[in-house]
């Protein structure tokens, strides 16, 4: 099996496994990881969400030859209770979830949404969300959640 | 004047043993042990509170238990909207009383009377500096005792947390990638397992190749037991390699006929029903009816649709003990029918809760939790996690109940409602497990020794009902007759979908309403306020009528509708303005929602499940439906069965009457039935066409106009 090398939430990674692979099976498998959550296995849903380069993209019908050399971060990467994204302030501030099963792969959009435009508007947010599905209607509250962000980050 | 005795809370007269609910560890923290269950809610978190007002210990002090079997106190199931109801009540009396024994205790190792003694934070202290503390004196007290009602809950003025915003314990993890969900835990050892489910409606398994699937790396075993098929491996990837092997080495019968799903309320009702008599009022004397206005509703079946796909783990440990870890609803509900199925006591079975994704009524979390047994036993101890599919997600789980509803008002000559009558056909809204001496799991059907298939039925009324729920009116009309037919047969599985029959009998009743209301010329708003007597009911109406700015100005193009209803007749009360757009489709802007849960424990908890609620109903009002052919569902994905996306989700503003001095009840149901209502209002308002077939998409309106 050929080597496959990717950055992963900063740390090089080197995975010997069949380049058709599916990055959310190798994350979850292999890598142990939890932050990106099976849903649909269709790229329908967005739980499975991760950040390639600067894109958040669907990790469920990524394969794996499509991440070599590239940078993959995981909510994992985002960031820590120590050391927690401006997102994740955000999100506790705003109580921005019921069951939270979806904010996994949310938090990876918004999180590719503010790298590309550190103040979107609303409609931008939105937009950003819109392959997300939340059934739990928290939609308004992570809005709130990400602009929240937006204005924490570039206030200073 | 006589006082009555007091009695115990619904749960903690089931559960006397004030043990089963605290716990105070040497370690300076508070065990909490409530029956019910995280389902996203934020439940667990509003107990916390009650808790730790109640014995006076900082919320940081409190562990929450998560149900098991093995030591929660048994709170039957999670729904109805009765956690704040059932576990509250009990916390809070199981607290105070507790609370009172240490007192007691440390009054008489402190030499100071109880009176004067005071609790900070769990420690206990008095005049001339003397203090103990829970933790000091649990050693001494056993709470090995049953509660007797004689405490008194502090009063309202007294309670510090209850009441308040607390942000929920679970979110931090949530946000920070911890493991909660059972989907992301990894006991040592741990096995994933697939179960092999027919396309076509209950299909029969007649041959199965296993060779393809035996050569994936990592196979572990296949189980085939009837119709009831699996796989296990050492990995996820290869469990479903595995199942896609098996897939294509199947062959089955030709399943059951599936209704037409154009044709729902006739087939609802041709079908052979049990008939009652949900309520009757007879007037002593009423005007001669002048004319009878009669109009019928329909809803489909509908999703549950969690995010999450159904999971749950089992481990095996010799032959005849399981150890099960589940997002059911009702740990010892699933208890009681996995023992059904594997004919095995209870005592020989744990199940314990760990937490799934957002559920709204009873999904499949049951079903795959026996997926996850009969796989388990061919791996002895070693625990299997098996999870379902997104299409097996979307078509093998009880779905909610179709309903055809149809209602008439007699009027008299000044148009008043002199009686009115409302009749619903409707399979029944509940199947869940553990309640029958059948087991209602999906595999138990499949066996080759198979269970038969329950026909779902109804709570009783005094429960809040099943189909009927929310069928009698909550306006003073002078006389009525209330009736429900409950399917006999059940092509399509259902069972309880958050609200149950609620949103379809609210959807009618208060779309007759707006639409007697118009032919008369008086507004809605007054029109209900004019047949309400309660209060309560009043107030949230008037809340959600004055902060929407009821009636704004005619606008082209825009709409205004109202709703209002009090959950179960006896829950929350929740009223409604609904502001849409419309042409060729609908979308709605904006929600503006009154609502009255009594005591809000947690108000941001409350507002966030009406918000929740409000915006669920609104995907069910605009997209959902559960789609099928004369021989499968064929919604099995997120493209066949849209739910509403964020750029189409409206504007919500909840306000909550705060009233302390009132019990609290649950927020989750209230908001469905109003908004469906309020959508479908505004509607009329802005296309002047009335839609009573949910959902409300292009096709239904132009039926709708083209009917009108």
């Amino acid at each position: 099996m050929p080597t496959i090398r990717f950055r992963l939430n900063g740390a090089p990674t080197e995975i010997d496994a069949d380049p058709d692979e599916l990055l959310l099976d190798v994350l979850r498998g292999r890598l142990g990881l939890t932050g990106p959550h099976f849903g649909c296995g269709a790229g329908e849903c967005g739980a499975c969400r991760v950040i390639v380069g600067d894109h958040a993209v669907t990790s469920c019908d990524t394969p794996l030859w499509s991440v070599a050399d590239k940078d993959v971060t995981t909510l994992e990467g985002l960031g820590s209770e120590a050391q927690p994204h401006p997102l994740q302030r955000a999100f506790i501030a705003e109580q921005a979830m019921q069951c939270g099963y979806c904010v996994a792969g949310v938090l990876m959009s918004a999180a590719a949404l503010l790298r590309q435009n550190p103040r979107p508007t609303e409609r931008q947010v939105r937009e950003a969300l819109d392959r997300n599905l939340c059934r739990c209607g928290s939609q308004n509250r992570i809005v709130r959640a990400v602009l929240r962000a937006a204005n924490e980050a570039t206030a200073t | 004047m006589n006082t009555p005795a007091p009695t115990l809370p619904f749960s903690l007269a089931a559960n006397p043993r004030l043990s089963s609910w605290i716990k105070f560890a040497a370690d300076g923290q508070v065990t909490v042990s409530p029956g019910k269950v995280e389902i996203g809610q934020g439940i667990v978190t509003a107990l916390a509170q009650i808790a730790a007002d109640e014995l006076d210990v900082d919320i940081g002090r409190v562990r929450m238990v998560r149900a098991t079997t093995s030591a929660s106190p048994n709170e039957g199931v999670t729904s109805g909207s009765l956690s704040i109801q059932h576990s509250g009540r009990a916390l809070r009396q199981a607290c105070a009383e507790i609370r009172q024994i240490f007192l007691t205790s440390a009054s008489e190792r402190l030499g100071v009377a109880s009176d004067v003694l005071k609790i900070e934070d769990g420690t206990i202290s008095g005049p001339g500096n003397v203090r103990t503390s829970y933790w000091e004196l649990a050693d001494e007290i056993s709470l090995d005792r049953d509660a007797t009602a004689g405490a008194k809950p502090k009063a309202i003025s007294e309670r510090a947390l209850a009441g308040q915003s607390t942000r929920r314990i679970d979110i931090p993890d949530k946000v920070f990638a911890k493991q909660r969900f059972i989907h992301d835990t990894a006991l040592p050892g741990l096995l994933h397992g697939r179960v092999l489910r027919p396309e076509q409606a209950r299909a029969k398994l007649v041959s199965l190749k296993e060779d393809a699937a035996r050569a994936v790396p990592g196979f572990v075993a296949v189980v085939r037991d009837g119709s009831f098929a699996g796989v296990v491996c050492e990995t996820e990837a290869g469990a479903d390699a595995a199942l896609k092997a098996l897939r294509k080495g199947a062959s089955w019968s030709e399943g059951e006929a599936l209704p037409d799903e154009d044709g729902l309320a006739a087939f609802l009702k041709a079908q052979p029903v049990e008939s009652t008599i949900i309520d009757t009022r007879t007037a002593a004397s009423a005007p001669p009816k002048a004319r009878t206005l009669k109009r019928q509703y329909t809803r489909p079946y509908i999703a549950h649709a969690s995010i999450a796909p159904s999971c749950a783990m089992a481990q095996w440990n010799g032959e005849d003990r399981v150890h099960v870890w589940t997002h059911s609803q009702g740990v010892y509900l699933l208890r009681s029918d996995l023992s059904l199925v594997l004919k095995l006591p209870i005592e020989q079975i744990t199940v314990e809760h760990l937490e799934g994704a957002g559920c709204y009524g009873h999904n499949p979390a049951d079903d795959v939790a026996l997926d996850a047994v009969l796989l388990a036993k061919a791996a002895p101890g070693r625990p299997v996690r098996v999870q379902w599919s997104r299409a097996d997600e979307m078509t093998h789980g009880p779905f909610g109940a179709a309903m055809a509803i149809e209602v008439e008002a007699d009027l008299d000559a000044n148009g008043e409602i002199v009686e009115w009558r409302h009749s619903i056909w409707s399979n029944g809204h509940a199947a869940r497990p553990g309640r029958g001496t059948k087991p209602t799991l999906l595999a138990g059907y499949e066996l080759e020794q198979p269970f038969p298939i329950a026909i779902s039925g109804n709570p009783p009324q005094a429960n809040g009902g099943g189909g009927d729920r929310n069928s009698v009116p909550l306006y003073d009309f002078p006389a009525w007759k209330i009736e429900s037919h409950r399917l006999l047969t059940m092509p399509v599985r259902t069972s309880a979908l958050r609200t149950l029959g609620a949103q379809g009998n609210v959807f009618a009743i208060e779309c007759f309403l707006d639409e007697i209301a118009a032919e008369r010329g008086e507004d809605p708003v007054a029109f209900r306020l004019r047949h309400l007597k309660d209060e309560r009911a009043k107030d949230v109406v008037r809340a959600a009528a004055r902060r929407a700015g009821w009636k704004p100005a005619a606008k082209a193009g825009t709409g205004y509708g109202f709703g209002y209803s009090r959950y179960k007749n006896t829950g929350a009360y929740c009223a409604v303005v609904a502001e849409i757009e419309g042409d060729e489709d609908i979308r709605v802007k904006k929600l503006t929602l009154a609502v009255d849960v009594g005591e809000a424990i947690n108000p941001d908890g409350v507002i966030n499940q009406i918000e929740g609620g409000a915006i669920q109903a609104t995907s069910w009002v605009l997209k959902e439906r559960v789609r099928f052919d004369r021989e499968r569902i064929t919604s099995n994905n997120w493209a066949d069965y849209p739910i509403l996306r964020f750029t189409e989700v409206p504007e919500v503003k909840v306000e909550v009457i705060q009233r302390s001095e009132i019990d609290p009840v649950g927020a989750g149901e209230a908001a469905h039935g109003p908004v469906t209502a309020a959508i479908a209002n505004a509607v009329f308002d802005c296309l002047g066409v009335r839609v009573r077939n949910l959902p409300i998409t292009r096709e239904r309106l132009i039926a709708a106009m083209e009917e009108s």
